[in-house]
């Protein structure tokens, strides 16, 4: 499994290769690359739905308990054949799509990038592990949704994405990491085992709460629901396979994994239905307001999402069965959909119902694929959405409470979904002909996968036995923790579910054919929207960004006094508040005070008062030398010849910068009023007194085992260098040196920086 | 900006070959004695900033040949891949390895020594790159 994962990491990074070298030829060769994993997980279905799970791990932080551990079972290959499946005709899509522009390699390798962390996730048996792949989806997503880098909405779509779902990621690592310390393992495939230990912790619910955090605003749950539409931004493609099929899915996906060692407590089942009915009446109610094709087929998906929320919060036998045949089926008719308006968008120019109409001559094999997949979602016979509404309209009577509430909001929020399906299947199609005459079929490429899909769902529908249980049985025992029994039939009989359904469609039948008296009527409405959740994330930034601009402002103004004062104060303060609540002083034993060494220190002293009193630049540049060459002078009385050797060059180098700048610099003046003297001076003599108390106290302090006498004695056997200052350095601290000559490294590029910028052009930069 | 006197310039061209030579055996001999790569790539930095007083950025430019900022980059890079041998030997990142039998001249060779090497290239690139910036202000 690991080998499948790094195979499409690899490939990410070959993508933009593969393009210069193979031309219009690499968008196939490239997909087939998920298509071969797609075949290689059809052979696995046999042993996984004989309920052999197969699983592989490796140490990765042995002294954490973190294995770099995979885990196949039902629920992952469902999703891992959806990833492969659906990435691969993506991926042909794409390159039809985006066929002559520059940019496509860039797509291509951050779409098998997305691919590789995708599967991960689904693959994933560690909890860390899963959460890193949870975050490079994030990633990945944002860096799909900001395509078009030069729209400022594209970027600000991405980054609200990234914003929202980095947030959930972060809550629900803490999350992860509680419900690891409830049930003594980070392996997912075991906290089934411990529900009961981890039901009865006391972290159980704020481990609930904060992974619940991370699903519902991964999977856009209201009131996280906001930056998927925005996700739009994206192309086409994009849409289809992130922020429909899969991504999105990975919030249902981890609440059903986790289902087994969380699922079926009160909290659970008011939390995650509450948040699914309320998800699925506001993506569908949103989706019946829109015009735009392309935000209608995102607010059925965020309908969607909600709907599968509320199937795993349920979690009964029923409800596992339907979730997971909802799923797929969501999935693929999602996907045909989205890459169906892609084509249209592609070839008519535009995505809005109200301009398009009568397609459906010149694109048939498009009209085919949408109008299928459209049925699906609408849940008609005897397409696969059929079996899968019927599914759901019998596991909501299981719903422990408010059963009646459920019910009519999903009831309500079905027909919103069905007459939004109809608006997608019948406006661009039929009807009258509108403006765009030039449009014909689209090219093989943004056809093939829609209509793939489409045929699929059409087949799911017709032999659900044969085709769909083999999915949908073992995904719905490893969700359930225990063998599930799942029988499909495309005639389930008349029941109470298919009465509902009648019901249903009629409803969304007649709210199809009032949609646009409703949506005119509706239209005074419209400012209410610009109050959701959406206006609190922009609030929730813009004080963000007043927060710091503010803190900057008092800590970081400009001004370089200002900056060491609060340096230097901070230090004090917070320091030295350590420093006096702890440590004891005492007078340094020893002997007293060689001459030599008064005579520096009384140097230094009247060079720190000559650079204070100094009228001149040039006076206080030479005066500070003095302070400063009289510390190398001490490092050497105090045998550190490493040291002073160092200083000695700074000093020097020093005087040459100054030289340099010097020039430049105006002649000194008095500028500050008194006050501000006595102020600066408290804090310079209270930054000496607190370096002298912090050197008295090191001295007085008795180590137990010097690490000074260790390096001595290892220095030369263990690293070969008769020079312990330099041995830490090179080698036993190396680690750290390595990091601080980053750090200088990133300090020296903002100088430059910095220089660079001359006034002219910071005119044009502002 | 230069500061151009005939003392300064003939002392240049006996000082710079000398700083840089010292600059050197500092670094070599840096992990016996007092030096090492960080006080080398300093004096270092100094040979070349003598010249840019002297005899104006551009001769500076041409004498140190690359641009600073790829130094510190080639300098944080060699840093980096002195960690690297130890690991294919199954040890740890940075575990210092060095060669069986002293080289002539240099001594005892090993990571650690690259790695110095690197701390060389880079404080030698970022004095440069500053002074440089400085430099150019001037105009």
């Amino acid at each position: 499994m690991l080998t499948s994962i790094l195979l499409l990491f690899a490939a990410s990074s070959l993508a933009p290769l593969a393009h210069r070298a193979l031309g219009k030829r690499a968008g196939v060769c490239l997909a087939a690359v998920p298509a071969l994993l797609f075949a290689h997980f059809v052979g696995q279905l046999g042993s996984v739905t004989a309920g052999r799970a197969s699983a592989e791990s490796w140490d990765w932080v042995a002294g954490l308990g973190i294995r770099l551990a995979f885990h196949l079972d039902g629920l992952s290959l469902l999703f891992a054949l959806l990833v492969t499946g659906i990435g691969a005709l993506v991926l042909v899509y794409g390159a039809g799509y985006l066929e002559g522009d520059p940019r496509l390699p860039r797509f291509s390798a951050a779409m098998l990038f997305f691919m590789a962390a995708m599967l991960g996730l689904v693959l994933a048996d560690d909890a860390i592990v899963l959460f890193v792949f949870w975050e490079l989806t994030s990633v990945s997503s944002y860096l799909l949704i900001g395509f078009d880098h030069e729209q400022e909405k594209a970027r600000k779509s991405a980054l609200q994405a990234l914003f929202v779902t980095g947030a959930g990621g972060l809550a629900m690592l803490a999350g992860l990491l509680l419900l690891g310390e409830a049930a003594g393992t980070l392996q997912l495939s075991a906290l089934g085992a411990e529900a009961a230990r981890i039901q009865g912790h006391a972290l159980h619910l704020p481990a609930l709460l904060l992974i619940l955090l991370g699903a519902f605003t991964k999977s856009a749950q209201f009131p996280f629901h906001f930056w998927l539409p925005g996700a739009m931004a994206a192309p086409s493609p994009v849409s289809a396979y992130l922020h429909s099929a899969t991504m999105v899915k990975a919030g249902i996906y981890l609440l059903a994994r986790l289902n087994p060692a969380l699922g079926g407590t009160d909290a659970w089942h008011y939390l995650v239905i509450l948040a699914g009915a309320a998800t699925l009446v506001t993506g569908a109610v949103l989706a019946y307001g829109q015009t735009d094709l392309k935000r209608l087929l995102a607010f059925t998906t965020v309908s969607a999402l909600g709907t599968l929320t509320l199937l795993v919060g349920i979690s009964t036998e029923h409800s596992a069965r339907a979730a997971m045949a909802f799923l797929l089926v969501h999935a693929l008719y999602k996907a045909a959909l989205f890459l169906g308006v892609g084509a249209i968008d592609h070839e008519a120019g535009t995505r809005d119902v109200r301009e398009l109409g009568g397609l459906a001559r010149a694109m048939p094999l498009t009209a085919f694929a949408v109008c299928a997949s459209a049925l699906s979602m609408a849940g008609l016979p005897p397409l696969f959405g059929y079996v899968a509404k019927e599914f759901f309209h019998e596991a909501k009577q299981e719903v422990p409470r408010a059963a009646a509430w459920v019910s009519t909001a999903s009831f309500l929020g079905s027909a919103l979904v069905a007459a939004a399906a109809g608006l997608v299947a019948w406006r661009p199609f039929f009807g009258r002909r509108r403006s765009q005459l030039s449009a014909h079929e689209a090219p093989p490429a943004l056809w093939l996968g829609p209509v793939l899909l489409a045929l699929l769902g059409v087949a799911l529908g017709l032999f659900p036995g044969s085709l769909a249980v083999p999915l949908i049985q073992p995904a719905a025992s490893a969700m359930r923790g225990e063998p599930t029994v799942v029988e499909l039939a495309p005639w389930l009989g008349l029941s109470p579910a298919l009465v509902q359904s009648l019901l249903m469609l009629a409803a969304g039948a007649v709210l199809y054919a009032v949609h646009d008296r409703a949506l005119a009527a509706l239209a005074p409405l419209r400012g209410l929207a610009r109050l959701g959740p959406d206006r609190g994330y922009q609030a929730l930034m813009a004080g963000l960004v007043a927060l710091a601009r503010a803190q900057t402002r008092a800590l970081q103004n400009g001004v370089l006094g200002v900056y060491l004062l609060v340096t230097i104060g901070s230090a004090v303060a917070l320091a030295g508040y350590a420093l006096f609540s702890r440590a004891t002083l005492a007078a340094p034993a020893g002997g007293g005070v060689r001459l030599g060494e008064a005579a520096v220190a009384l140097a230094m002293v009247v060079g720190a008062v000559a650079v204070i009193r100094a009228r001149t630049t040039l006076i206080g540049v030479a005066a500070l030398g003095v302070v400063g060459y009289g510390v190398a002078v001490i490092f050497l009385l105090f045998g550190g010849p490493d040291l002073a050797l160092t200083q000695f060059a700074i000093e020097t180098l020093s005087v040459l910068l100054f030289v340099l700048v010097l020039r430049r610099l105006p002649p000194l003046r008095q500028l500050s009023p008194r006050s501000e003297h006595l102020r600066d001076g408290l804090v310079a003599v209270s930054g000496g007194l607190f370096v002298t108390a912090l050197v008295l106290a090191a001295t007085a302090t008795p180590h137990a085992t010097p690490l000074r006498d260790w390096f001595a004695a290892n220095s030369l056997s263990a690293a070969q260098g008769r020079n312990v200052v330099n041995v830490i350095l090179v080698d036993f601290r190396a680690f750290d040196t390595l990091g601080e000559i980053t750090v200088l490294a990133v300090a020296a590029l903002g100088v430059v920086a910095l220089l660079r910028l001359r006034p002219e052009d910071r005119k044009e930069s502002l | 900006m230069t500061l151009d006197s005939p003392i300064l310039r003939s002392a240049t061209r006996l000082l710079l070959p000398l700083t840089l030579m010292f600059s050197v055996f500092l670094l070599v001999r840096g992990h016996n004695e007092p030096g090492g790569g960080f006080v080398g790539g300093l004096v270092a930095a100094a040979a070349f900033a003598l010249v840019l007083l002297v005899q104006g950025q551009g001769a500076a430019r041409d004498l140190l040949r690359v641009d600073p900022l790829s130094l510190v980059a080639a300098g944080l890079f060699t840093a980096l891949c002195s960690g690297l041998p130890p690991l294919l030997a199954g040890g740890a990142f940075m575990t210092g390895s060095w060669l069986k039998t002293p080289l002539p001249v240099v001594g005892k060779l090993g990571t650690p020594v690259l790695f110095d090497v690197g701390v060389f290239l880079v404080v030698l690139g970022i004095t440069m790159a500053i002074l440089f910036a400085l430099a150019e202000e001037e105009r």
